[in-house]
């Protein structure tokens, strides 16, 4: 019963929702909307168990002085700090227990919460996805090699790609008449991006469609179990 | 051996990529960006949509794509007001309002004071992604029944027309990821026929071109800074974007240069590798 | 019966023919077609001396009041979110240039549900070919046919992965994508970490599986849990390896970022669906010297994938991986049922490309349906 109670769960919902994407009529649009509901409900409930996941396996690691638990400790007193100044002062417009702490905003120019929220957790944020700039660039030296015919080719439109994003393209390319436009690196990066590119991706997005369509199918009739855990 | 000279390669290459980032921050090289197709349809669908028109922009990102996506956010905010759009925030990323809070008041500070609940509203985060959408489709109020500083739905002037997705024009989404632009296009165009536009990251750019297509899923795709840059040409204006994309064009010619590198490297390696098999073969 | 049907086929005629030709009346009101009774359509044909315009509909009290003032000599309003099955009135009043001067007109429309959706008729007409397709092979397969399937030497390669962290005595690591549960992605890759889980609790290798979303958490410890019981070895497993590390994106790669520098992994697995971190994830697990395994269905994160791993699942190949590690020939039946819609979608493209270049434009817009 354990097992066979999320599978009827999942069949149910599953065809149920198929279902009413097809008929307008009532009860489907009303069922729909519960379903989706009670989705929306039970992933709010989930984010607790998120947290209550987060503090358990720090705690652990801190009391038990596992290797490294300086991070953890410094991840909880972080998560604690801002659980706190949240609940006191409240961010932004909304207040806290404490009402809007007005002195405390006149020292930090705004709330603690969202002082920290400002200039730390953001400038923290934006170096974390800058470090893509580094790894694209190193990905790059590494990657684009010519070995034989594709990975030629794949260079070249790498290149034209590349240098056609630039503010430095039309300067380069500029001198190029309009009658032969498409040759200009910006049209010729559209170009490489809008046709060849974009065929290519679509040809991926369909075969994942029908992956995903096999993979619900596969759910929806219980065939696939693997997500519950069990085999067959 | 090997993989410690690998490691002081990358060392370098990083090293090489700050100088070039940084330099041209600090000395402007005063390069313009050109427009492309892209853009302009997303600059199209927000000038040629009537003024009084309720619309939505949605933040469904967070502080680490800030670079790339609230200059876009605020090209297309100061757009939109100056159209006489009354704008609705919406986010589907927990700290996605805050980022409509910052685009509203750095686009008042050059437009001037708007008022709230009239011309603006931030519906603020909900949990749950493409269902949330579904559920603004079939009622707005029973997703959003307040906004994010307490004000009751019924109690906001802005909303008293808008029921569901339909009563509004347009959608712009930017986004970082999931739950996203793709949740918008399948969701607000596709079931409830909402024309939707879009800004991403430029990594993932090239994911949503096969939404620009002649259904117009995606009505125009904006992709990364330079199509920032490109909005705020369209808007003339020189913004932060156009700013940015100065370190950004060095540091693609820098990629390129590193690609070069490389190449040389391989090659020398090969010659050497034929070099020594022949001597291996007498 | 025949109060469905009929309505049926001449829905099917309109679609073919292009949709419903406009009322050359003044103003018309009309209940939405095939949707669930909560819209009129209202359609209007002004003379060309109008120059502003105010569409009205009566509130519960008769009072008319304005919904929509946009103007355009001939034009169209779709009032949505309404009540089904009921009765609205709307008046639409047509001024001139200084507005000295005005008609008016009113019409009227009454809501009602349909049981069909008619604009997504070649939707189901697909969906019911390939999902028979699926079916068919399905049972084909349960009938103990042997079914071919090409090799996907990043799957294959789990094994060595494995064995060579076990060798080394250090952990696995695997990320099931940072998109929540809803994602078909996600689910595909908690069925692949039901293998690996399996195999790692057989060998007694440390499994990490740092999570972005708590519903993900709960499916992900209750797969492994499963896994390790199947395994006979209950004991091995350990909830807080299965962790929770934040919703933020980009705070989540730091925080499997420092995992993969300090734990170091021996291998690395990152499945389901991945955005602009992609790339930094992979990189820091090169850079630390780990076998990697990646697989996606975001077409445009494959290059980066393919750069810095060993092995690429691409697209479909993620969720295909279930059923060529389980070797379930119910599974590997529907596979089949895969290949036959990529025929049939290869055949409607080429088709369609005649008929557009024949200017049959009505096969496009069947299979396209609308809104």
């Amino acid at each position: 019963m354990k097992k066979n109670l999320p599978l009827i769960v999942a069949f149910a919902s599953g065809l149920l929702i198929l279902i009413a994407g097809f008929i307008p009529h009532k009860p489907f649009g009303m069922l729909e909307e519960t379903l989706t509901n009670w989705f929306m409900i039970i992933s709010s409930f989930a984010i607790l168990l998120g947290q209550i996941s987060l503090i358990q396996a720090n705690v652990t690691r801190v009391a038990h002085r596992s290797p490294n638990w300086q991070y953890y400790l410094a991840g909880l007193i972080s998560f604690a700090g801002m659980v706190v100044f949240g609940l006191l002062w409240g961010m932004e417009k909304t207040p806290g227990i404490l009402g809007h702490g007005e002195g405390i905003s006149q020292n930090l120019g705004s709330k603690p919460f969202d002082y920290i929220f400002d200039y730390i957790y953001m400038p923290l944020s934006a170096t974390m996805f800058s470090l893509l700039a580094f790894y694209i660039a190193s990905a790059a030296y590494r990657a684009f090699i010519i070995r034989n015919f594709e990975s030629n080719l794949l260079m070249i439109t790498a290149v034209i790609v590349m240098l056609g994003r630039t503010s430095f393209a039309t300067w380069i390319t500029s001198w190029i008449p309009d009658s032969w436009g498409i040759l200009q690196l910006p049209r010729l990066t559209d170009f490489i991006m809008q046709y060849p590119n974009t065929a290519a991706q679509r040809a991926i997005l369909i075969s994942a469609a029908l992956g995903v369509v096999g993979s619900s199918l596969r759910i929806i009739l219980g065939i696939e179990r693997s997500y519950l855990g069990g085999g067959k | 051996m090997k993989a410690d000279r690998t490691l002081i390669e990358r060392r370098i290459v990083f090293l090489v990529l700050a100088l070039a980032v940084a330099l041209p921050l600090i000395f402007p090289l005063g390069l313009r960006t050109k427009g492309t197709p892209l853009t302009k349809k997303a600059y199209d669908l927000v000038d040629q949509t009537p003024t009084g028109s309720v619309v939505i922009l949605s933040f469904d990102y967070d502080p680490s794509t800030v670079t790339e996506l609230q200059p876009m956010a605020q090209a297309i905010l100061e757009h939109a007001w100056k159209k006489g759009h009354k704008v609705i925030a919406t986010a589907m990323w927990p700290q996605g309002s805050q980022m409509a809070d910052m685009a509203f008041e750095n686009v008042q500070a050059k437009l001037g004071q708007k008022e709230y609940g009239r011309d603006y509203i931030n519906l603020g985060y909900k949990v749950g992604g493409m269902v949330v959408i579904q559920g603004m489709g079939r009622n707005f109020k029973t997703v959003f029944p307040k906004d994010t500083s307490g004000l009751n739905y019924e109690d906001i002037p802005l909303l008293k027309t808008v029921k569901s997705l339909r009563d509004i024009k347009y959608v712009v989404s930017l986004s970082a990821g999931d739950p996203g632009l793709k949740d918008w296009v399948l969701t607000a165009h596709d079931k409830y026929g909402v024309s939707v536009a879009g800004g991403t990251t430029a990594v993932s750019a090239p994911g949503f071109l096969p939404y620009v297509n002649d259904q117009k899923q995606l009505y125009g795709l904006m992709g990364g800074l330079k199509a920032a840059a490109e909005y705020e040409l369209l808007m003339e204006y020189e913004g932060p974007a156009s700013l940015n994309m100065n370190p950004q064009s060095v540091a693609h010619v820098l990629i390129l240069v590193l690609i070069a590198i490389g190449n040389i490297k391989a090659w020398r390696k090969r010659k050497a590798a034929l070099k020594s098999g022949e001597v291996a073969n007498g | 019966m025949k109060r469905i049907v009929l309505p049926l086929l001449l829905a099917l005629l309109s679609v073919g023919i292009g949709g419903v030709v406009p009322s050359a009346a003044p103003f018309s009101a009309e209940d939405a077609p095939w949707d669930d009774g909560t819209a009129v359509v209202l359609a209007w044909n002004l003379d060309p001396l109008r120059t502003s315009l105010s569409l009205q509909k009566a509130d519960s009290l008769g009072i008319f009041q304005e919904i929509s003032n946009e103007f355009a000599l001939t034009g169209g309003y779709k009032d949505s979110g309404l009540e089904a099955d009921a009765e609205y009135r709307y008046r639409l009043v047509a001024y001139n240039k200084d507005r000295s001067d005005s008609v008016s007109f009113t019409a009227h429309a009454t809501t009602r549900q349909q049981w069909f959706s008619m604009q997504k008729l070649s939707l189901l007409i697909l969906l019911a070919m390939i999902c028979g397709a699926i079916l068919y092979y399905i049972f084909h397969a349960r009938r103990g046919k042997n079914l071919f399937i090409r090799r996907i030497s990043g799957l294959d390669s789990m094994e060595e992965a494995i064995g060579r962290a076990t060798e080394k005595g250090k952990p696995i690591l695997f990320v099931p994508g940072i998109s929540d549960l809803g994602d078909i992605q996600t689910i595909a890759a908690l069925n692949i970490l039901n293998h690996l889980a399996l195999k790692s609790a057989e060998y007694g290798t440390e499994l990490l599986v740092p999570c972005r979303f708590s519903m993900v958490l709960s499916a992900a410890r209750e797969t492994v849990k499963e896994a390790y019981l199947q395994a006979g070895r209950p004991d091995a497993y350990r909830e807080e390896k299965i962790f929770y590390v934040t919703d933020d994106q980009f705070g989540f790669v730091a925080g499997v970022d420092g995992i993969m520098l300090r734990e170091q992994p021996a291998a690395n697995f990152f499945l389901g669906a991945f955005w602009a971190e992609s790339l930094i994830l992979t990189e820091t697990g090169f850079g630390t010297g780990a076998i990697q395994t990646a697989g996606t269905g975001q077409p445009h994160q494959i290059p980066f994938f393919v750069v810095s791993c060993d092995y690429t699942l691409i697209g479909e190949e993620l969720y295909a991986a279930s059923a060529y590690l389980s070797r379930d020939p119910q599974q590997l039946g529907s596979l089949k049922g895969h290949d036959f819609g990529k025929l049939l979608v290869i055949i409607l493209v080429l088709t369609g490309i005649v008929m557009e270049m024949a200017g049959q434009g009505w096969f496009k817009q069947f299979i396209a349906g609308g809104n």
